[in-house]
Order: structure tokens, then sequence, then C-alpha cells
């Protein structure tokens, strides 16, 4: 993952701090439905990350602990070290990196979280109306059929070429039967995940 | 912020609740923060899994029928759904405070793991090792998320609508998602919309 050489003025901060704010209300059920948004404006139109550092940025925050759109701040984080020169580059590119992270997070977060507030008061106060009834109970069938979908996505997601597909399944399917059936820690399942995959099964 | 009110119920004739006074609740704004920094660092991959199990199965400040029906609202509304689920929790028991706490605990320590980890992976990107750990623990992640919702399948029994329409509304959702990858607005507009006209139908005035 080498840096690329770009310079970043302050109009470029502004406009990358709106296009995220935009992204932030569009984003409907997670910021990774606005991944290939994000792609098109950073290294498409823009040119400020390379293809391989907008993918780890999405990889990296996959694997790691935490709620997914922190794969957000890693893209502004290598858009900061971008323009200080790399990780090379010291305490400047460092500084930079961080202002990057600071950008594209209060972007993602400030618009959505901010109507998410007010919504969710609204619909404290409005909870005995039919129509607020209606819509939390009858979107309980939605919510379970979207969680098993976006775990097939998931697990589906990253296939290596040179592995069988039915491996994946299979390594997905265990996890989720055990995860359903005992009360083992999540991170057991993770470990053991983690150790199939650098041995090379899936 | 007054006392948290009981969610709700999917159906009239489920038993309440447990009141306000007894039921388990988080002591502070700091419990808060803590309780979801400690949430973030399991969920790998996403914290969805992990929220479920520690809130509804451990802590049980969550039944599983408010679970669902939070979870409703976090999806439906834009942003990140499990910030906008832990902003949900922490303003019903703390009021801006509590929302800060519990969106502030999901995010600060798990973005200095997430740093350290993307500045390691820049000196090991090469090792063919390390990939094949992201994709393993990935696909984990997936069974974890997917082995959610089927276990809040018994939960739909006590729909309104009925366990088999509500199983026929959710398969729709699964292959209209992950097999015809139909975006998921056109899906909550589509199917949410149904479900929720039916369910309004249902319900009484």
């Amino acid at each position: 993952m080498t840096a690329i050489q770009i310079t970043m003025a302050w109009p470029d901060w502004l406009a990358l701090l709106l296009q995220f704010m935009l992204l932030s209300m569009m984003s409907v059920s997670g910021a990774i439905t606005a991944v290939p948004d994000m792609h098109r404006y950073l290294v498409v139109q823009q040119g400020w990350l390379s293809d391989a550092q907008f993918s780890s940025s999405v990889a990296i925050a996959q694997a790691a602990p935490g709620p997914n759109v922190l794969f957000v701040a890693l893209m502004g984080w290598n858009v900061g070290l971008n323009a200080g020169g790399g990780l090379a580059g010291g305490p400047h590119a460092w500084a930079l990196g961080l202002l990057g992270l600071g950008i594209t997070m209060v972007g993602i977060m400030l618009p959505s979280t901010t109507l998410a507030w007010f919504a969710t008061r609204w619909l404290h106060h409005n909870g005995q109306r039919r129509g607020v009834r209606a819509f939390k109970q009858g979107m309980a069938p939605v919510v379970v059929g979207l969680l098993v979908a976006t775990g097939l996505i998931l697990a589906n997601g990253n296939q290596r070429p040179d592995s069988p597909a039915w491996h994946l399944w299979l390594v997905a399917g265990v996890a989720g039967l055990v995860v359903w059936r005992t009360k083992i820690h999540l991170l057991w399942l993770l470990g053991a995940g983690a150790l199939l995959g650098a041995l090379g099964f899936v | 912020m007054a006392p948290p009110s009981p969610a709700p119920r999917l159906s009239p004739d489920t038993p309440p609740p447990l009141d306000s006074a007894t039921r388990p609740r988080p002591s502070s704004p700091a419990d808060l923060f803590w309780s979801f920094t400690w949430l973030a660092l399991q969920g790998f991959g996403g914290v969805l899994a992990v929220v479920q199990r520690e809130l509804v199965e451990k802590k049980r400040w969550l039944t599983h029928e408010e679970f669902l029906e939070d979870w409703a609202v976090a999806q439906v509304l834009p942003g990140p759904n499990v910030i906008n689920l832990s902003l949900m929790l922490g303003d019903r028991y703390f009021g801006l405070r509590g929302a800060v706490a519990a969106v502030g605990g999901m995010l600060a320590v798990p973005l200095v793991v997430i740093l350290a980890l993307a500045i390691l992976y820049s000196h090991f990107a090469a090792q063919p090792q390390v990939a094949g750990a992201l994709r393993g623990m990935g696909a984990v992640a997936g069974g974890l998320i997917a082995a959610v919702g089927v276990k809040l399948l018994p939960q739909l029994r006590k729909h309104v609508l009925g366990f088999v329409p509500c199983l026929v509304l959710a398969a729709v959702v699964v292959l209209a998602i992950a097999w015809f990858r139909v975006p998921l607005a056109w899906v909550l507009l589509g199917v949410g919309g149904v479900a929720c006209g039916l369910t309004w139908r249902k319900l009484t005035p």
C-alpha cells in the first residue's frame, strides 16, 4: 500500500467534508451502502486515493473490531497521508492524516446522527400512534430478512479464486450454527476463522 | 429525562416487560460508554451480532421485541445502523449525555485500534497469511450476523400478521437483497411498505 503524491488545499478539504456530509444522508442502513459512491468520488474523480488504498481501507475495517463505519476514518487517514507524503513523511504527514480522519468521520456522522436523534425522540413520544406502531411492528419480518441477507453477502463477499466456494460457506454455516446453538464467546469463532484463513482453507 | 417507558409490544397478548424499576439498565453514562466500548471491541466485522448477544441475552437491557423494533428504526434512518442504535439507547436512558456517551464508546477506542491495525497492515500487506486471516474472519462474521436473524425468527410467532406471512416477507427480503441484489432503498420501500401497511390494517386504531 504505497502512498500517492497529492496536494490538498483548504477548498479540497472542504469539498471532502461536504461530500461525506452528503453521503451521510444517503447511507440508509449503514455507510457500507455508500461505498460505490465513495469509490467514484475519491478514486476516480479526485484521484485522492489509489484503488489499493481504497479497498484495503474497507477490508481492514471489516476485519477490525468496531462498527464498520470506521472504514471511512481510514479513507480520510489515507487521503491525509497521501497529502503529507506517506507514513515516511513524519509528524507533518501524521497530522494531515488525523485531519483527514476527522473530516471524513465528522462528515459521515454529523448529519445522520443529528437526524437520528430528533427522529428517535419524536418516535419515543409518539410511540402509541397507530402509524408508529404499524411501522415498528411491520418492519420486524423485514429486519429479520435483512440480517440473514447481510450475513450471506458478507460471507460471500471476499472469495479467493483458488479455493472452492463451499469452504467459505461451510465456515460461515458452522459459525452461524455454533452461535445459534451455544453460548461460546464470539471471539473464539473469529479466531478460528482467522486461523483457517491463514492456513489457506478459505 | 423521564424514566424509560416500556416500548410498544409486538402483540397485545405478550406478557408486559418488567417494569422500569426492576429491569436491568445502565447505571450511568460512564457505564454506557464502557459497555459500548466493550461491545465494539468484540465486534469484528460488524458489531450487530455482539449487540444482540450482550444487550439482549446477557445484560437484558432490551427484550427481543424491543431489539427488533429499535433495530428497524436504526436501519431505516440514514447513517451507520449500529451507531444509530447506540444513540437511541443512550438517549433513552440519559438523554443527550447518554447518546453522546454511547456513540463515543462505540467509536473512540475502536478508532485507535483500527489506526494501529492500518499502520501494522501497511508493513505486512504482502503476506498471504494476513490476507487469508482477514478472509476467514469475514466468512465467520457473515455466519454470525445471519445467525442473529435466525435467532429472532421465533419472535415472529407472536406477530399480529401471523407466523407464515412473516416468514414469507423475510424470505422475499433475503432473495431480493442477497440474490437479486436489489438496492436496499427499494426493498425497504417495497417490502417494508407492504409489511407496514398490512400491520396497520391489523392493529386496532
